[in-house]
């Protein structure tokens, strides 16, 4: 009998320990099938955040190493620095990448780090109970902003895929979801692009996954993925941002014609 | 630029750091010439924040690695230290310290002490702790601050300030000692092997003790077979000062002067400021009564000194915090005027 | 012996250079040597002074509580500094710009016009080598062929022709030297 779906190989055989209908085990699990069908598992070094996934260690079965809160792409810079020929990923919260470290997520894809991030936006703080994120998009009910967050109270959400794509550092960036299965497959081809590149010393890539989280939400797995058609990816469209290696591709054959 | 130096002879191969005054010339010199090196990178970073943490990966994927800064900057990078001391892993951090609290200014100061010893991030931790007070021991130190951090899987600090960072001395370079670091602490992919993951993040308490009291273990060694310490005329002493880098080039150039005078003052200058050479200085106490304290603060390393005299000796306190350096013949009237042969040193309170 | 040696002045005068050189010269002649650079937090302008000191024994203390030697170029300096004067020390002052009478009566004193004679050159910005001739000449700290050719080491890849007019300072400063009391 063929076996036709399994554990990747770099997965651990630990029950995931995220909510029902939360999208971090998705993105894991599409993360662990991109490295085994790379066969980069050996030589991959993830950086797991600050936040719900920061056991992340306990499931990818990689070499992996905790950043401190927004951290991480300091720490993957640091390592790809002294190993360049190893696949370095950082794995980001939102409050992790667009709040407390931007700076080190901007200055990375600046430096154009040959690294990739992995970046769950699920417009909430999980893990602490539900806060304001820096992607809560306007008039989004949280524990610290209960009234719905308002403009000039809070500023507006921000939207990182798009200002990161004009910084010349950065070479593939992609905005997606994990609502549907379509969208899921969608999610897993753009993160093999993203490593892609990395595999071919492109520089910095980024794909921002739109994730749902129910129990922060507070809405049930169904209607939570229908506010992610419904009112998220109105604030942040899907999509391709930026592309490097297929805008090169195009100039080649432009060239050639 | 000494430390630069002594740093990529040790085998420092990866340095990342953010500009302040006054420690410019180590990113600087590391800029030219670490990049020089086989190996070799320098970042300068977008912050204190991410220089420590570039240290960090850097440290974890083998590479010996240092950063360095100034007090504000040395604060900042406080979150990366309890970090690397958590996640066990050898860094060297310099800290060129400068009048504070806030941005203070940038004159040589000692009023970083209590945050280099006590650990100065959050958390249950210690920082191995060097302060050099010659030109050539800023060489030595660096390079002995590389082998310590892999000898104990630790941080360790060089605590200099602004005049030591500036000051010019011959310097003789060390034969470095070879690296001994077991490959199984380095992360660089698993291969075919399992995989292996570095963190501090350990939420059952009960497990988070135990790495707690692994830690502490750890310090214990440190501190029992770590002190190190430097004697200066303490053999015929009635007084002893107490002062460490740059005090006590200060304290030596006072001896010199009441010496000159006849009356018999000497030095201990503790070389690690943690571990504190504690026994070492005790067992002066049991000779000599009267000691005195001198620091660019107001009165940090006093309280070590406490701890290890308090009710054994006499203890004076002579500070100039906020970046003031005063002259060895300052020290010397303050050793004049604070202490009389009949009824000792008048004792701070 | 041990002599210590203040040198200061507006900063961009070159007082760094000076005391910089002078520790690189002893140091080549076998001395033990410290340079304690001060300096404000402005790049050009405001004060400079550095520490020079000099020994044939390890040095305790590089700061100077009564330093040997001051060197001033500039007013200001010669009030921060001329009572630190041990006594019987010379003081050396640049007596193109510094109009004020030193107060001491128990020093040596050597006023130098080192920056009309730098200009009369052809470079006032050679101020400070003048004074430097002046000064070993007169203290005999290090042999001018120590000084010049620590000056041509520290000055590195210089051109040629900068070199020889500083040469050329130097020998004019050592050459002139009236020493007023």
């Amino acid at each position: 009998m063929k076996k036709v779906f399994g554990r990747p190989k770099s997965m651990k055989a630990n029950i995931f320990h995220y909510c029902a209908g939360c999208g971090h085990s998705i993105a894991h699990r599409l993360i662990a099938e991109v490295i085994d069908e790379l066969d980069i598992r050996g030589i991959t070094i993830g950086v797991p955040p600050a936040g719900c996934a920061v056991l992340a260690y306990n499931y990818f079965d990689v070499d992996m190493i905790e950043a401190q809160h927004g951290r991480g792409p300091a720490m993957a810079t640091g390592i790809k620095r002294v190993l360049p020929d190893r696949i370095v990923f950082s794995y980001q919260g939102d409050g992790d990448l667009a709040a407390i470290g931007i700076a080190e997520s901007f200055h990375a894809a600046n430096r154009g780090e040959n690294i990739t991030v992995i970046f769950i936006n699920n417009a909430v703080y999980g893990m602490t109970g539900g806060q304001m994120a820096p992607t809560s998009i306007l008039g989004q009910k949280t524990t610290t902003s209960p009234t719905g967050r308002q403009s000039v109270l809070e500023g507006h959400p921000i939207r990182v895929s798009e200002i990161f794509s004009l910084l010349p550092g950065t070479t593939y960036i992609e905005r997606c979801t994990v609502n549907s299965p379509a969208s899921i497959l969608r999610t897993k081809k753009a993160i093999r692009k993203a490593f892609q590149c990395q595999i071919d010393g492109l520089g910095f890539s980024l794909i921002e996954i739109l994730s749902p989280c129910p129990t922060n939400w507070k809405m049930t797995p169904v209607d939570s993925c229908r506010w992610i058609d419904e009112a998220m990816s109105k604030e942040f469209p899907l999509g391709i941002l930026k592309d490097v290696p297929a805008e090169q591709k195009k100039g080649e054959r432009r060239h050639a014609g | 630029m000494v430390i630069g130096e002594a740093a990529i002879r040790a085998g420092c191969r990866f340095y990342a750091g953010y500009p302040i005054t006054p420690q410019n010339e180590i990113p600087e010199y590391m800029a030219e010439h670490l990049r020089q090196v086989e190996g070799g990178v320098f970042i300068q970073s977008e912050s204190e924040v991410a220089a420590i943490h570039m240290v960090a990966g850097a440290s974890a994927a083998g590479a010996r690695s240092m950063t360095s800064s100034s007090s504000p900057g040395i604060s900042l990078k406080q979150e990366g230290i309890s970090s690397l001391a958590a996640c066990q892993l050898p860094a060297v951090i310099v800290n060129m310290m400068r009048g504070g609290p806030g941005l203070g200014n940038i004159s040589p100061s000692q009023g970083d002490y209590f945050q280099a010893t006590r650990g100065g991030g959050h958390g249950d931790y210690r920082v191995i702790v060097l302060g050099p007070a010659t030109a050539q021991e800023m060489a030595d130190l660096t390079m002995d601050a590389f082998t310590l951090a892999d000898q104990y899987r630790t941080p360790v600090m060089i605590l200099a300030d602004g005049m030591m960072g500036q000051m010019m001395e011959p310097v003789v370079f060390k034969e470095p000692q070879p690296r001994v670091y077991p490959e199984i602490y380095i992360m660089k992919g698993a291969g075919a092997g399992k995989s292996k993951f570095i963190r501090g993040l350990i939420l059952d308490p009960l497990d988070m003790e135990e790495h707690n009291w692994t830690l502490d273990r750890k310090y214990q060694v440190i501190a029992r077979k770590e002190t190190r310490h430097e004697l200066y005329g303490t053999d015929d002493a009635e007084l002893i000062l107490v002062a460490y880098g740059t005090g006590a080039r200060i304290a030596k150039g006072a001896i010199k002067r009441l010496r000159n005078t006849g009356l018999k003052v000497g030095l201990f200058r503790p070389i690690t400021l943690w571990p504190f050479p504690t026994n070492e200085l005790r067992d002066l106490a049991k000779k000599v009564e009267n000691f005195l304290v001198f620091e660019l603060s107001t009165g940090q390393m006093l309280e070590d000194v406490r701890l290890a005299l308090q009710g054994f000796a006499r203890i004076g306190f002579h500070g100039r915090p906020g970046g003031v350096v005063p002259t060895p013949a300052e020290l010397a009237n303050v050793v004049t005027r604070q202490y009389d042969r009949k009824q000792g040193i008048i004792e701070h309170h | 012996m041990l002599v210590k040696t203040i040198f200061a002045g507006f900063g961009g005068q070159g007082v760094l250079i000076m005391g910089y050189t002078l520790a690189h010269g002893a140091m080549s002649a076998g001395y033990h040597v410290t340079f304690l650079p001060a300096y404000g937090a402005e790049v050009r302008g405001g004060t400079a002074n550095c520490t020079v000191a000099i020994s044939d024994d390890e040095i305790a203390s590089p700061i100077a509580s009564a330093p040997d030697y001051i060197v001033v170029l500039n007013t200001p300096s010669l009030y921060t500094f001329q009572n630190r004067i041990a006594p019987g020390g010379s003081l050396f002052l640049n007596s193109s710009i510094i109009a004020v009478e030193p107060s001491r009566r128990d020093i040596r004193i050597f006023k130098i016009p080192s920056a009309e004679m730098a200009e009369k050159m052809g470079n006032p910005r050679m101020t400070n080598t003048v004074m430097m001739g002046a000064f070993l000449k007169n203290t005999g700290l290090v042999t001018p062929d120590i000084y010049l050719a620590s000056m041509e080491e520290v000055m590195g890849s210089k051109k040629k022709s900068i070199i020889e007019i500083n040469r050329k300072a130097f020998t004019a400063g050592f050459e002139y030297s009236e020493e007023s009391t």
